[in-house]
């Protein structure tokens, strides 16, 4: 596998019984790169993220992740990516420092880099002052940062994002997206999923997924000058709308 | 003058610590769509479900149809057509017996039925699933269903909770052309939602964040009040020009709105000179143009005008 290349899939396909949720896609991943990951609901892109998660093992076809086989070295691909969904899986009960020290022994971190990176994290986010407080009574936008944080405590180079700015205001999904931006400069890889059409635009390559196949890739531009739209989500409606 | 629908006056609930929803006012006209828009967290949910009987009010008073929704719980109930959040169907049943359940639920003579599903299907596009199980249908399909089994029993009033948070933008645009068709057959209709550009969509909003109402009124008449001018800079990797541009004297805020960004600045302060500072930062060809202000360069000029007041 080439060196700049993040994420690899190559004719890779899931049935469910007689059903086949992903249907042979095949695409490729720079690192650094943030590529957009669309398609309606239903459309396979839920059953395709799990396989290259390494949690649902793929009918046939192959693909690596950050250079790893996703059939054979599902738990080095667990070490090797960061995740992060629109249910933020924090536990809600447990302070905002116990989420981060908790994440922290579920990546395999030692005590003193779990004591280090709980330090650097709360003052990153300016969350010093919560450190004591319970997860369940962080605003919104903070629980979705900190939630970000958990997912890259273990610097993972590729990061999977499934629609994790669902229902967050719009200044912090706008902050959110300047993080994600920094984020990529650093090299590492960004693989998100959205159902907000704007946040498609900030991708710097996009997929578009129905029933199970990927029936367009490209810059967003690209597919907005093939299409002759002025918006992603105009593209996107005339794509996703087809029989 | 007509009573309004739905009417909520200075009404507010906590749970312990953390006040949901503060000193909240908005009537709902018979016939309107009228929609509360906000992020998680608003107090659009607590609102909702306090409307819906569900859960009391600590202070305030809270009408459905002049009915006060302290005193009269079941008159409420058996008027208005509640949607939750959360999928609350029976996903072993299938769409015909999941439309029968709720029928009896809500004590629908039972001749009537037929010709009840009969019409909901007919904005559904719902019957040739009809013995699919619930659990096995997409996500706007199982919207759909849901909807239908909340009008049943005809009500009076819908009360739909983020029904489109998730779906993708297809099945949301299907979905609001079904509650355009209801309101044209008179149902009044209260929905909330985080999108914002579904606001355009109704008669009149209220823009919700964290426990209070913004602004309320006629979609378009709240751009209108938008005081500054917004212009819409389009050119090649902006994003990574924010920080640069926000800095520019002038600039009130820059915000980006796919892969262009939206500048705020005073109307007093003339255009060719804003250009001449963004020509200082980039150094490439650019467009900048003035644009309508939309629902979301409301949202953001709103909270970030409260954050100023308060420091």
């Amino acid at each position: 596998m080439e060196n700049d290349i993040a994420v690899k899939v190559s004719k890779l396909s899931r049935h469910f019984g007689s059903f086949v949720a992903v249907d042979e896609i095949s695409f490729e991943v720079k690192k650094g790169e943030i590529f957009g990951f669309l398609g309606a609901n239903g459309a396979g892109k839920t059953t395709a993220i799990k396989m290259l998660c390494g949690l649902l093992k793929p009918t046939s076809g192959e693909a690596y992740v950050a250079g790893f086989n996703i059939k054979t070295e599902s738990s080095n691909i667990k070490k090797h990516t960061g995740y992060m969904s629109q249910k933020f899986s924090l536990y809600e009960d447990l302070k905002v420092k116990e989420n981060i020290e908790f994440y922290g022994g579920i990546y395999g971190l030692s005590r003193k880099e779990i004591l280090n990176k709980t330090k650097l994290l709360l003052s990153e986010l300016h969350l010093e002052n919560m450190q004591n407080s319970l997860t369940k009574t962080l605003p919104m936008g903070w629980k979705q940062r900190l939630a970000l944080s958990t997912a890259l405590l273990h610097d993972p180079p590729v990061i999977f994002l499934d629609e994790p700015t669902g229902g967050v205001d719009p200044v912090s999904r706008r902050n959110f997206w300047r993080i994600i931006y920094k984020i990529a400069n650093l090299g590492k890889t960004i693989f998100v999923t959205t159902h907000y059409m704007d946040e498609a635009e900030y991708c710097k390559r996009l997929s578009i997924m129905h029933k199970g196949k990927i029936i367009e890739i490209g810059t967003p531009a690209d597919l907005k000058s093939k299409y002759n739209k002025s918006s992603i989500q105009d593209v996107f409606v005339e794509l996703a709308d087809r029989d | 003058m007509m009573l309004p629908i739905i009417s909520v006056k200075n009404f507010s609930k906590s749970f312990g610590n953390i006040k949901a929803v503060a000193d909240l006012n908005l009537d709902v006209e018979k016939g309107e769509l009228f929609g509360l828009i906000g992020p998680d967290g608003a107090g659009k949910t607590t609102t909702i479900r306090t409307l819906v009987t569900l859960i009391p009010p600590d202070s305030g008073q809270l009408f459905v149809n002049n009915l006060d929704v302290s005193k009269h719980l079941r008159e409420i109930r058996s008027i208005t057509g509640y949607m939750p959040q959360r999928f609350s169907l029976y996903p072993d049943l299938s769409v015909n017996q999941n439309l029968n359940f709720f029928a009896n639920l809500f004590e629908v003579p039972k001749k009537e039925i037929p010709e009840r599903k009969k019409r909901l299907f007919q904005f559904s596009n719902l019957e040739p699933f009809s013995k699919r199980l619930a659990g096995r249908l997409s996500g706007g399909m199982k919207q759909k269903l849901a909807l239908s089994c909340t009008l049943i029993h005809n009500p009076l009033v819908l009360i739909l909770d983020e029904p489109t948070t998730g779906v993708d933008p297809v099945s949301r645009n299907e979905f609001w052309i079904i509650l355009k068709e209801l309101k044209s057959e008179g149902v009044t209709i209260l929905v909330s939602t985080p999108y914002m550009d579904e606001a355009l969509k109704c008669d009149r909003i209220a823009i919700m964040h964290e426990g209070s109402i913004l602004a309320q009124g006629k979609p378009d008449a709240l751009t209108g009040r938008i005081e500054n001018n917004i212009y819409k800079l389009t050119g090649i990797d902006l994003i990574n020009h924010i920080d640069s541009i926000a800095k520019m004297p002038d600039i009130i805020s820059v915000q980006s709105f796919g892969n262009s960004l939206h500048l705020t600045f005073p109307k007093n302060i003339p255009v060719e000179k804003i250009i001449e500072d963004i020509k200082q930062i980039l150094k490439q060809n650019f467009i900048l143009k003035q644009t309508e202000p939309s629902i979301e360069d409301l949202f953001i000029a709103l909270v970030e005008g409260k954050n100023h007041n308060g420091k």
